[in-house]
């Protein structure tokens, strides 16, 4: 059953390489939105790193419960900016003040798992990399000149592109240039590298699930009414069958 | 007289019960050898009531106003119970509509069925294609989303290129100058009550139609001609109701079977069902780089593409798109044929037809995809997919316009006298 539902998942998400902003090979995500341990990580970075400058308007606090949470522990520990449970996930900065900041108001995530895909998500939030000709002083290998600096670089450390490098060090001119670009640990954060791609998994994962709550149930439901029209089928056939044989 | 029969005796003497239930179900005669491609028509009934019934309840819950569209779908996909549900089969019955009613229509080509007398069965379907597509495009609009957004736009716009009054034309279809609130709320109203009454009155005139000429079946051959002399029944006839309602049933269920797995397994269907880049809100100021419009109605798109611009007019390509789809309104009087089923048809049509469904699923691919999506030809300027698009849509074409030639000289074989298997 699982192993059934990942495949559906994945499957669902191949073609999403498509619309990444541009071609860059993608990592894939590694999705389980019924593991509840890595959604409450998820929604906890998600509170913690996203949530200043990103709203997710038409999420609600209390929904959080689908990940076994009771509403006094997303009180306690995941609401910041609000009392009521029953409010959607908004930022208190300003859309004006946004676009003066950084260019343009960061968008709003309830969806952004659906337009953009987990796996464009995975290695976006991964592939930082310092860049001084840029205002914020990064750069994004999935979006080029992103206006969104690397909010979790304490958590990552800080990550420069290898290219530049090589071409200090005069060596290896041959091809490099069709290579990827590499990015490379220059400063290390309060997490390994390792660390750090399953707390995006889990970030990731946590976005997959805002971005359609009904998913679990849905196919859970699926599965019973197919159940349902399996056998259902069985006796419309046998009817047929019956008011068949006398047709010549 | 048992309490029931009285009651249906009380209801004959005030309206037409029995008469009608006869004349369209336990007495209404079709022939007996109906195969796989007669179950589409009583799926694209099914598939409208589906939506009718969908649809009713969206609208107790979606706002259309450009401020709160978006908003509104979300929360029905996630504040109303069940929301989520309504909404994914609301939009998975949007495709199924026209993967049935395709499949319907190339059931129609296969055994000719639009062949006299049942022209105007043909034309009341084509009516309802029609609408099918303008439904469709003023229900995309409703989400609010990129796609939603520019896809309105680059369609509306077609119309501004109608010669001389296109600019004016476009304005007041959009009730703006850009695709704006005002332009919304017409396409809700289109949506739910214009074009859905023009839809449902067609379907009951193409039904009333077949029922006076009676169906055609997959030999093509006339069960009218060989009835029994003491009943007047057909001999090949058998009474709709209950053979062939109990056979849909298991139509229907086998239906739902595939709906069910779209709808819970993958309600985006890869992006074709629901795309991608419409779960962004619309934004005016932002065109996307790619407009692809939703998978049924890409190969008229491509058309639209593959012809270019004369007279820095994209008027040429807007009528070879409209030509493409009113064309099938000419079917019955192209076709000089003397048969009517494939069955007993010559190469030439037998060749021409399966050339055109190539055409069209390959038209329905290129519509898909940017227009650079091959490269160019050679070291000329020329794209591969708009020349591929240029070929296939004069092969789409020519099926139509060659018809009366290839038809009337084909080496075709005779029918049999009582219908086969």
């Amino acid at each position: 059953m699982k192993l059934l539902e990942r495949l559906i998942a994945i499957a669902a998400l191949v073609p999403t390489l498509a619309f990444a902003n541009v071609e860059v090979p993608l990592d894939t995500a590694p999705i389980d939105t019924g593991d509840t341990a890595s959604l409450q990580n998820g929604a906890k970075l998600f509170v913690n790193h996203c949530l200043n400058c990103h709203a997710a308007s038409h999420m609600r606090y209390n929904r959080l419960t689908d990940l076994g949470l009771t509403e006094q522990q997303i009180k306690d520990n995941l609401m910041f900016t609000t009392e009521k449970i029953g409010d959607h996930m908004k930022v208190a900065m300003s859309a004006k003040d946004a676009a003066k900041w950084f260019g343009a108001q960061p968008p709003d995530l309830s969806v952004i798992a659906r337009s953009r895909g987990a796996d464009w998500l995975y290695t976006y939030l991964r592939t930082f990399y310092r860049d001084d000709t840029r205002a914020t002083g990064w750069n994004n290998v999935a979006f080029p000149n992103v206006g969104m600096p690397h909010v979790l670089a304490e958590l990552q450390g800080e990550l420069v592109m290898e290219e530049h490098k090589a071409a200090e060090g005069g060596e290896g001119a041959h091809g490099a240039s069709h290579e990827p670009p590499k990015l490379v640990l220059a400063q290390a954060g309060s997490m390994t590298l390792k660390q750090y791609d399953a707390a995006i998994a889990d970030l990731v994962n946590y976005l997959v699930y805002m971005g359609e709550p009904a998913r679990n149930s849905r196919v859970q439901i699926g599965m019973m009414t197919l159940l349902f029209l399996g056998v259902l089928l069985v006796f419309a056939y046998v009817l047929k069958k019956e008011y068949w044989k006398d047709v010549h | 007289m048992s309490k029931p029969a009285a009651l249906i005796q009380w209801i004959d003497e005030r309206f037409p019960l029995t008469a009608n239930w006869k004349a369209h179900l336990s007495e209404y005669y079709a022939p007996k050898n109906f195969n796989f491609w007669y179950y589409f028509g009583s799926l694209a009934l099914l598939v409208l009531v589906i939506q009718v019934l969908s649809g009713i309840f969206l609208t107790m819950h979606y706002k259309p106003d450009a401020a709160l569209a978006f908003g509104s779908v979300e929360y029905i996909m996630r504040d109303v119970p069940w929301g989520w549900l309504v909404r994914y089969i609301h939009s998975t019955g949007a495709s199924m509509f026209f993967i049935v009613v395709y499949l319907h229509m190339l059931r129609g080509l296969l055994y000719g069925s639009y062949r006299k007398p049942r022209e105007l069965i043909w034309i009341f379907g084509m009516l309802i294609y029609l609408c099918l597509m303008a439904e469709a495009f003023f229900g995309y609009l409703l989400p609010w989303g990129q796609m939603s957004y520019w896809g309105a736009q680059v369609i509306v716009n077609l119309f501004a290129a109608v010669p001389f009054v296109g600019e004016d034309l476009s304005v007041w279809i959009r009730g703006d100058y850009v695709v704006g609130d005002a332009t919304l709320n017409r396409f809700f109203a289109f949506h739910v009550i214009a074009i859905p009454l023009v839809l449902i009155g067609l379907v009951a005139a193409h039904i009333i139609a077949l029922h006076e000429v009676g169906s055609n079946n997959p030999d093509g051959i006339d069960i009218k001609k060989k009835k029994d002399p003491k009943t007047g029944i057909p001999l090949d006839g058998i009474p709709f109701h209950p053979y062939y309602t109990v056979k849909d049933i298991v139509g229907v269920v086998v239906f739902l079977m595939v709906f069910t797995i779209v709808v819970f397994f993958m309600p985006e269907v890869g992006g074709y069902f629901l795309e991608y880049n419409n779960f962004i809100p619309a934004d005016p100021m932002k065109t996307p780089p790619h407009i692809a419009p939703v998978w049924y109605f890409t190969p008229y798109y491509a058309m639209l593409r593959a012809v270019p611009a004369m007279f820095g007019s994209q008027f040429p390509g807007v009528i070879v798109m409209g030509a493409g789809v009113v064309i099938f309104f000419l079917l019955p009087w192209l076709d000089r044929g003397k048969v009517r089923s494939i069955r007993y048809r010559g190469p030439l049509f037998r060749g021409w037809l399966y050339v055109f469904i190539v055409s069209f699923v390959i038209l329905g691919w290129l519509g898909v995809k940017p227009t650079d999506f091959l490269g160019k030809v050679g070291s000329t300027d020329l794209e591969w997919a708009t020349l591929l698009a240029r070929i296939f849509t004069i092969v789409y074409f020519l099926f139509f316009l060659l018809m009366p030639f290839y038809t009337a000289i084909d080496r075709e074989q005779p029918e049999p006298d009582r219908v086969t298997g």
